[in-house]
């Protein structure tokens, strides 16, 4: 059993009580809430006669149902205008923050946390959605849960929980050039699948975890629930200070250098001791792109789809079932495969960095004729950055559209989505079937950088031949 | 859809004629397709299971049979649930008619949220899995049993598998406290003291 991690510490500190059913009763210090997964656990709520417990602990924002082309209300969608309109009466009825449209703060829930300084070293943070995990970055213990569980957390600022085992994933050496967060962690799903982190925290540390920036380890932590890890982290650091020094609910004045103190001694010790470990080599890792209906199902740009006799015979039913949805050829390259629409943003590559990312590979070049490529910012503050360093001009000069901030084609809840067969180039999460709004709809991950270098050329290709 | 009332109280065993969805990793965007999520109530998703999939079959999908409507045990194979922590896809399941869940394996949040529904997931080993399925497929009208407290699969001649299910959830169904508000609250003291020793709940105030 692992002890002495920073996921031990965390959760000691936040454990209220022992349950009756074996469980553990958890403190919740940051709660997040969307308009999709908490109007059920508001009107259960009510039902029970409760109140919300700790209305300043819980924040709300509106992210996946809204437009981003226009985003004047009454939305054009009837349900999506209801949806929000819900969120924002069980704000107002509640005494919870909403940051909303236009309020300069709006954003993918997960992009916003952050970038507020909401989300901090040591706390426990839950939400409606699972890539929460993406909040472990910061050395918060961060998980997704279900719209029961919402209401548990509204009604009690708490969660009946079990204990996860911690591996600890060590990379050493250093990405290459034109290799990213997300190439590592498509590269790290790959290797251990999508059931290989059930029932673990993956903790992500060693040298090149180390020179990673903030946004890189979200990147990294938002997918750990794709590798079937409900929490994945890293341990704070100077890096993880920098970041939070001055931003709007980060620690201020005295309280300060008692947070940093505090921080620091929340991670992983010398002395931790994990119930598993697993070695990478960040150097070894090519731009990593999926070829199939899981995440797990990635390869190298410069490989070839697996074929059958390549892939373990207990995968062998899923990988018949993705040539078969996929329409790729078992043994052809991925490079060279044609993409209809090229799709930059999300919860994972939605942020500045992400965007400078696909800029460099946008900048001078011309979408590919009949390619659809569109970016969505994370954030109206991610937005406003982009706008500030002259992204956006980038982006349009070259034939993307640029959009208002929103999950978009993510998951396709709002107009932006997949028409038929088409195949996209997303730098999105979840390539699972209709994923992305048709039920017969395509999706190959892969970085922001490669989704411009997809764009730009019509087909999937390494950005790294692109890059000066 | 179904009649049948939802799970309250104490659950022992769930027992009826069950309906297999055979494949790993089946993630909840199949279960409920985004599109379904547009709602501010649960109510209308017990249709929609599948819904994608099952266009995708062409009324061949199980869900789509009608010698499986009625179905209150749903056997499926390994990673089920993974993806989205969306409780809309336990919520059509149920509002289908499911009340238990018999795999090789489930995803974490999965699991949790079936089990703050009442809904038992029942892990059985992967030759087991198939041999339900196949039973199941070859005999629609096979009642079954799953026996939360003998931890057996059982038809009513013959057959018997052993089931799998964690101490602490088995006790919660067996108890009738899957449903863990009352407990969360009845700990208000504790709450209090925990959240007193948390420096950033204190402003990281000087100690
Ligand atoms: S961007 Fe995608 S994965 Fe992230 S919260 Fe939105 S829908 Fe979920």
């Amino acid at each position: 059993m692992s002890s002495g991690t920073l996921y031990d510490k965390v959760w000691d500190l936040h454990q209220v009580a022992e349950l009756p059913g074996g469980s553990t009763q958890l403190f919740i210090g940051l709660h997040l809430i969307h308009e999709v997964t908490s109007p059920q656990a508001f009107a259960a709520l009510k039902d029970l006669g409760l109140q919300v417990a700790r209305p300043e602990r819980t924040v709300a924002t509106v992210d996946h149902i809204v437009p981003t082309t226009s985003q004047a209300r009454p939305f054009a969608d009837p349900l999506a205008e209801q949806m929000l309109a819900t969120l924002e009466a069980n704000c107002a009825e509640h005494g919870i923050t909403l940051h909303g449209l236009g309020s300069g703060r709006q954003g993918i829930v997960h992009v916003i946390a952050p970038e507020l300084g909401l989300t901090q070293p040591g706390m426990t943070v839950a939400c409606g959605d699972s890539h929460t995990s993406t909040h472990g970055a910061f050395g918060a213990i961060a998980f997704g849960i279900g719209t029961s569980q919402v209401r548990d957390v509204l009604a009690s600022q708490s969660l009946a929980m079990g204990k996860l085992r911690v591996r600890r994933i060590w990379v050493e050496g250093q990405l290459q050039s034109g290799v990213y967060a997300k190439d590592l962690v498509l590269h790290v799903i790959r290797v251990l699948g999508v059931k290989g982190g059930v029932g673990y925290a993956y903790e992500f540390a060693g040298p090149a975890i180390d020179a990673l920036s903030m946004e890189e380890r979200m990147t990294l932590c938002n997918m750990a629930i794709e590798g079937g890890a409900r929490c994945g982290y890293v341990n704070p650091d100077q890096t993880t200070f920098d970041y939070l020094q001055g931003r709007p609910f980060a620690p201020a004045g005295d309280a300060w250098p008692r947070a940093v103190a505090w921080w620091r001694s929340l991670a992983s010790g010398p002395e931790a001791v994990f119930d598993d470990e697993v070695r990478f080599d960040a150097g070894a890792i090519a731009p990593t792109v999926t070829w199939g209906i899981t995440p797990g199902q990635g390869i190298g740009v410069d490989e070839t789809v697996p074929t059958l006799e390549q892939t373990e015979p207990d995968e062998r039913p899923l990988a018949q079932e993705a040539y078969r949805y996929m329409d790729l050829v078992p043994g052809a390259a991925i490079a060279g495969t044609p993409v209809d629409v090229c799709f930059i943003g999300s919860c994972t590559n939605g942020r500045l960095s992400d965007l400078q990312a696909a800029a460099q590979v946008a900048k001078g070049r011309r979408v590919a004729p009949g390619i659809k490529a569109f970016v969505v910012p994370g954030s109206e503050q991610v937005a406003a950055a982009a706008v500030a360093a002259g992204l956006d001009q980038v982006f349009t000069e070259a034939g993307f559209e640029w959009r208002e901030p929103g999950c978009s084609m993510c998951l396709a809840m709002n107009p932006d989505r997949l028409e038929g067969r088409q195949i996209s180039a997303s730098s999105s999460n979840r390539n699972f079937k209709g994923r992305q709004g048709s039920a017969n709809g395509r999706t190959l991950l892969m970085s922001p950088a490669m989704v411009a270098a997809a764009a730009v050329t019509g087909q999937v290709t390494d950005v790294r031949t692109l890059l000066p | 859809m179904t009649s049948a009332p939802f799970p309250t109280g104490p659950i022992n065993a769930v027992s009826g004629t069950a309906i297999a969805v055979r494949g790993d990793d089946i993630d909840t965007d199949r279960i409920i397709p985004a599109r379904f999520l547009k709602c501010v109530t649960f109510s209308e998703l017990g249709p929609a299971a599948f819904a994608d999939d099952r266009a995708e079959l062409n009324g061949h999908h199980p869900f789509d049979q009608s010698a499986h409507r009625g179905a209150r045990l749903l056997v499926v194979n390994r990673n089920f649930g993974c993806g989205s922590s969306r409780e809309h896809a336990p919520q059509a399941l149920m509002r289908w008619g499911i009340r238990a869940v018999i795999g090789e394996s489930f995803a974490e949040i999965f699991f949790g949220n079936c089990l703050a529904l009442g809904i038992p997931c029942l892990s059985v080993d992967h030759d087991t899995a198939l041999a339900v399925q196949a039973a199941i497929e070859a005999d629609p009208a096979l009642e079954l049993s799953a026996d939360l407290e003998t931890l057996e699969l059982r038809g009513a001649q013959g057959p018997s598998w052993p089931l799998t299910l964690a101490a602490g959830p088995r006790q919660m169904l067996r108890s009738g406290q899957w449903d863990a508000t009352g407990q969360l609250l009845a700990n208000g003291a504790a709450l209090t003291a925990t959240a007193a020793r948390l420096p950033y709940l204190q402003g990281f105030a000087a100690a």
